[in-house]
């Protein structure tokens, strides 16, 4: 199994150590040849302005949106899940559209209020640990999607389909459990 | 001695390492008004800096140079969605106080503006609000960590779009980093006295092969192909001051900087990111500067 990390700006070397760990086979994907031989895609944390200008640019915009809909399974945390999201907010901004959420970026408001904390997950027993840095907020999460965490009662981790985002960084935390789950999903084709 | 300090896990110096660890592979660009951020914004850049007057103009204008004035900034705040930086003088606390009250997203205690204390720099572990330090070699680089800076950036020569002294810098950076790595624990100590470094911190960067900070580099980079150039030698982001604009077509070359930084090792796409960009800057020999011209000597 191959897993592609979009390696355009951001933390996507925190992915790469992450699922090289879990024991997949990864590759940074700057341009969309890249693309081909891959299993699944990471959209890493950074900034969705600089991150959806260079999709535009380099093609893989119409591209990352042609194989997600032949179910090409994509992961985005936080910028990534911004990418994802069918509406993005503060300020209107284009995206993929391939997950039917709401975002609202910047929502909890600036690095100060960037933070650690425990919440329950679907994904086991014990809480997750979740890493927000100037995390987006999930306004609205439509009937199909299933939202598999929350913070302060709003979504945090949903899946949609083969598409999965976190408005968090998994990437940066010691717990492998959210990796792990994705990559399960990938091998199961779920 | 395997974890870094005692203060690696602490939730608060998580999330300031986290938000460097968001802007590598990325462009920080020095803006001076809402236009240029807004510029710098749409051309892609990851943080802007918020400055009453880039390096090129504090070093022609000379006199001192201070924190800009909250209105700049605040406008710059409101501007832009990306993350604002803002610069302190080294050891001014008290401007650095100012600046965490107005909620900037990182504060850079810079050796641009006229230092405010000739011993000491800022105790950085008493802020919620991450700073970056510059460098010019790896205890340097160490001491900033040790003192709670959750990036480092190579000091080079601010405002004279000379590469030369950020090539300097990054390469003694990772050329000692490489040397720590070779020794045994014992001669790690010896290491770290010579260096004016934590044992702690010279032990981590020896066994992890890299700083425990993201590494970036700044100060004099002016074209596409300085940044490709920086980014190969083992910076993980740029930072451009004067670079931009200060050329003839900043919006152009502001795109084409963020192209190479990205593509940095495609020398195809750093040579397309080259083309039609109009005058770079017009830059200093640093080698006709004097010694009380440098900037990169302010900081220990």
């Amino acid at each position: 199994m191959k897993i592609g990390i979009l390696a355009i700006q951001g933390d996507f070397e925190a992915h790469e150590r992450r699922l090289g760990e879990l024991g997949a086979g990864t590759g940074l994907v700057r341009r969309a040849e890249e693309l081909e031989g891959l299993d699944a895609l990471v959209l890493p944390g950074g900034e969705s302005t600089t991150q959806l200008q260079f999709l535009v640019d380099e093609g893989l915009f119409d591209l990352l949106v042609a194989r997600a809909r032949d179910g090409f399974p994509l992961f985005g945390t936080c910028a990534g899940a911004i990418l994802l999201a069918n509406e993005v907010r503060n300020p209107d901004q284009a995206s993929l559209g391939l997950l039917d959420i709401t975002v609202v970026r910047n929502a909890y408001g600036r690095q100060l209020e960037s933070c650690v904390t425990r919440e329950p997950s679907e994904l086991g027993a014990e809480p997750l640990e979740m890493v927000f840095i100037r995390a987006p907020v999930i306004e609205r999460a439509g009937p199909t999607v299933r939202v598999l965490a929350r913070r302060d009662g709003r979504p945090v981790l949903v899946e949609q389909g083969r598409i999965f985002a976190a408005t968090f960084h998994p990437e940066l935390s010691a717990d492998p459990t959210v990796h792990a789950y994705f990559l399960k999903g990938v091998r199961d084709g779920r | 001695m395997a974890e870094l300090m005692n203060f690696s896990s602490d939730p608060q110096w998580r999330v300031k390492v986290g938000l460097a660890e968001m802007l590598k592979g990325g462009v920080i660009m020095d803006v001076t008004s809402v236009d240029q951020a807004v510029i710098a914004e749409k051309a892609g850049a990851c943080a802007v800096m918020a400055l009453e007057r880039v390096p090129a103009d504090i070093r022609k204008e000379g006199g001192v140079a201070r924190m800009a004035s909250p209105k700049i900034i605040r406008d710059i705040l409101h501007a832009v969605t990306i993350p604002v930086m803002a610069k302190a003088r080294i050891g001014h606390f008290a401007e650095a106080q100012v600046l965490e009250a107005l909620e900037v997203d990182f504060i850079d205690e810079s050796e641009v503006l006229t230092p405010a204390d000739e011993e000491n720099h800022i105790w950085k572990h008493a802020f919620r609000v991450p700073f970056v330090c510059g460098a010019r070699n790896l205890g340097e680089a160490l001491r900033r960590i040790a003192e709670g800076a959750a990036m480092i950036r190579t000091k080079g020569e601010a405002g004279s779009g000379n590469i030369v002294e950020a090539v300097r810098h990054l390469r003694a950076i990772v050329g000692e980093m490489r040397r720590l790595a070779t020794l045994a624990d014992e001669e790690l100590v010896a290491a770290s006295k010579q260096m004016g470094a934590p044992l702690e911190l010279a032990h981590w960067v020896a066994r992890n092969g890299k700083l425990p900070v993201p590494n970036f580099s700044a100060g004099g980079i002016a074209t596409p192909a300085d940044a490709a150039l920086v980014m190969q030698l083992g910076a993980e982001a740029v930072f451009v001051g004067s670079g931009i604009f200060k050329s003839s077509d900043p919006e152009r070359r502001a795109k084409a900087i963020v192209k190479a930084t990205t593509h940095a090792r495609d020398p195809k796409v750093v040579l397309e990111a080259s083309e039609e960009l109009g005058e770079a800057m017009k830059g200093l020999d640093v080698r006709q500067l004097d010694e009380k011209e440098l900037l990169q000597t302010r900081g220990w």
